[in-house]
């Protein structure tokens, strides 16, 4: 027997507050759309909110025809892909022997100390640009991909992950003549499918998502990842540089900055995450309760 | 028994093996970096290289504590890191809370879908978004304008800069920092809301005598673990919002670090700055970590 409770005000105000919280984060997305897809004098004019005003894909349109944005994301496709592997394949193999009590695995505590401390300190931006630059890494995919090879956090987490596959399913494999890799790919792997989901959707995500590494370690403008180009032509145009510009150049760089414009790449460039954020829905609870709560 | 042994040694030699890879990624661009810090004491010249560039001591630091700037971006820092984390977790906490409550299952769905959203967008994007939304005519002025405020120029101006900045982040985690609360708020037992409605408690009495007492842990635990954050203002979202019309309030140490640094190349103080903040960070992080062990019997291995 299901009872029903009546409706109260409270149950309302909860509602209401709710609905506040979701659309406060929708607000800022919905109206970088309606503005993408708006004229560019009333952008320009703040007059757009939620809707756009006289509809038009001039924006887009001008995507289409910017060689620099297909470059640029492009690059950040190659990299996500490439980034993601090897962050994967690296993560399981180190995940994997520090899941093992230390009974099994006698060395285990002293692997431990070091990705422990190397979580928690680092030297900082300079002597890492320093090491890119000598390993002649600069200008180069490698330079953001490498250097992130091994997402520490993620390690830990499936890690512990790991810890929760009951012992007797390796011992039967032991039986069966099984090494450790064979362990790993065969007993491990499928019982994890859920953990792995959710790490190599935090890999894409970070590999979308980063800017940084683009700025300093990427000097040609075809090898730009689509976040730093994006954050080259909206957010680095500070008064200064304005000032010391041609008008020609002014209204080329007015031309280019266009809020319209500006705000269709920022939709292009979140297309990507939308399309997999149904799946990170699914899965990133799990990764941070498994992170975060646990004994 | 010999056997056995022998067992073990192949079994180990395949996990060694295993972090092979892994560890040599971290030797080169962790382990090989934190020797690069010696930078920090030297006069260095890219030319002469590390071993061949001046040793000047702890003048770097000198340099750096004696700079009014200093004192200024560390404020700076710790204002708008601390705000982050206090806002943040109330908002989390109460955001939270108000879900726990709602009956609807389907709002619920709808709610959380666009409150997470945000946690997997960058601050590129973001920024785009704040500075259409806080443009001088933007959505944000013209609200403010239906109650008689003046527009405002938030993103240059030094009253507003870490208020945007601390809400931003708040907007912008509120959501994902909830999770942990509300897989806490799963394991409540039911028949705890049961017998108090029955002894006549009403929503309220329930929400602060049976919901936040059974969170209080993972509330404690939150808070402990975040104190290592306290030198961590979020380098990638004021990056993207400040201009040198705000460096007043919002420049932070990391934004200093990578100007000095990596912009005006005085390799050598940067690196000395960067230093001194992940030095503190790390005995903030291990104290935290230490506490949080202590405490809550929380350990992250």
């Amino acid at each position: 027997m299901k009872k029903k409770r009546k409706i109260s005000t409270a149950d309302i105000l909860i509602a209401f507050l709710l609905i506040v919280c979701g659309l406060m984060c929708l607000i800022p997305i919905l109206n970088t759309v309606a503005i993408s897809f708006s004229d560019k004098t009333s952008a320009a004019m703040g007059r757009v909110g939620l809707w756009p005003i006289n509809f038009n894909v001039a924006g887009y349109r001008a995507i289409l025809e910017e060689k620099q944005f297909f470059h640029s994301f492009f690059v950040s496709v190659r990299r996500v892909a490439a980034g993601t592997a090897l962050n994967m394949s690296l993560t399981i193999l180190m995940a994997y022997p520090l899941s093992k009590e230390p009974g099994k695995f006698r060395a285990k505590k002293y692997y431990m100390w070091i990705v422990i401390f190397l979580m928690m300190f680092n030297g900082g931006i300079v002597p890492n640009f320093i090491l890119v630059k000598n390993l002649n890494l600069m200008d180069t995919i490698w330079a953001l991909i490498l250097p992130g090879a091994v997402p520490v956090f993620n390690v830990i987490l499936l890690m512990n992950f790991f810890k929760g596959i009951p012992d007797s399913l390796e011992e039967a494999a032991v039986i069966d003549g099984a090494n450790p890799l064979q362990i790993l790919i065969k007993v491990f792997l499928p019982m994890s499918k859920a953990a792995l989901a959710t790490i190599t959707l935090f890999c894409i995500v970070n590999h979308w998502n980063a800017f940084f590494d683009g700025k300093i370690y990427i000097n040609s403008l075809e090898k730009l990842p689509l976040q730093t180009y994006i954050q080259s032509l909206v957010v680095d145009l500070n008064p200064e540089q304005m000032a010391s510009m041609t008008p020609k150049q002014m209204s080329e760089q007015m031309q280019l900055s266009s809020l319209t414009f500006n705000s269709a790449k920022v939709v292009v460039s979140m297309l990507p995450i939308l399309l997999i954020y149904p799946f990170l829905q699914k899965y990133f609870v799990t990764g941070i309760v498994m992170g975060a709560v646990k004994e | 028994m010999g056997n056995k042994y022998k067992k073990r040694n192949v079994t180990e030699r395949y996990y060694h093996l295993m972090l092979l890879p892994g560890m040599a990624f971290l030797f080169l661009f962790h382990i090989v970096p934190l020797g690069g810090v010696v930078i920090a004491f030297q006069n260095f010249k890219p030319v002469k290289g590390i071993f061949g560039s001046q040793f000047v001591g702890l003048d770097n630091f000198r340099r750096l504590f004696y700079l009014p700037d200093f004192w200024q971006i560390l404020e700076n820092t710790l204002l708008i890191a601390v705000g982050k984390i206090g806002m943040g977790m109330l908002m989390a906490v109460v955001f939270a809370v108000l879900l726990n409550e709602c009956r609807s299952t389907v709002l619920k769905r709808l709610v959380q879908t666009s409150v997470y959203l945000p946690h997997f967008l960058s601050w590129v994007i973001l920024a785009v978004m704040f500075s259409n939304l806080l443009s001088y005519g933007g959505v944000v002025n013209r609200f403010l304008g239906l109650f008689g405020m003046e527009p405002q120029m938030f993103l240059v101006s030094n009253k507003w800069f870490r208020s945007i900045a601390v809400l931003g982040d708040v907007w912008k985690e509120f959501g994902y920092n909830a999770v942990v609360y509300v897989a806490a708020m799963t394991s409540i037992d039911p028949g705890l809301y049961e017998a108090a409605k029955i002894d006549g408690a009403n929503r309220w009495d329930r929400i602060w005598h049976i919901t936040i007492p059974s969170i209080l842990p993972t509330i404690i635990l939150m808070m402990t673990l975040n104190m290592g954050q306290i030198m961590n203002a979020g380098f990638d979202e004021i990056f993207n919002l400040y201009s040198p019309l705000v460096y007043e309030t919002g420049d932070i140490i990391d934004t200093y670090v990578y100007r000095v640094g990596l912009t005006n190349m005085q390799y050598s103080f940067g690196t000395a700055v960067g230093l001194f903040k992940s030095v503190i960070s790390f005995i903030l992080l291990a104290g935290s970590y230490k506490l949080a062990d202590k405490f809550a019997g929380y350990r992250i291995f």
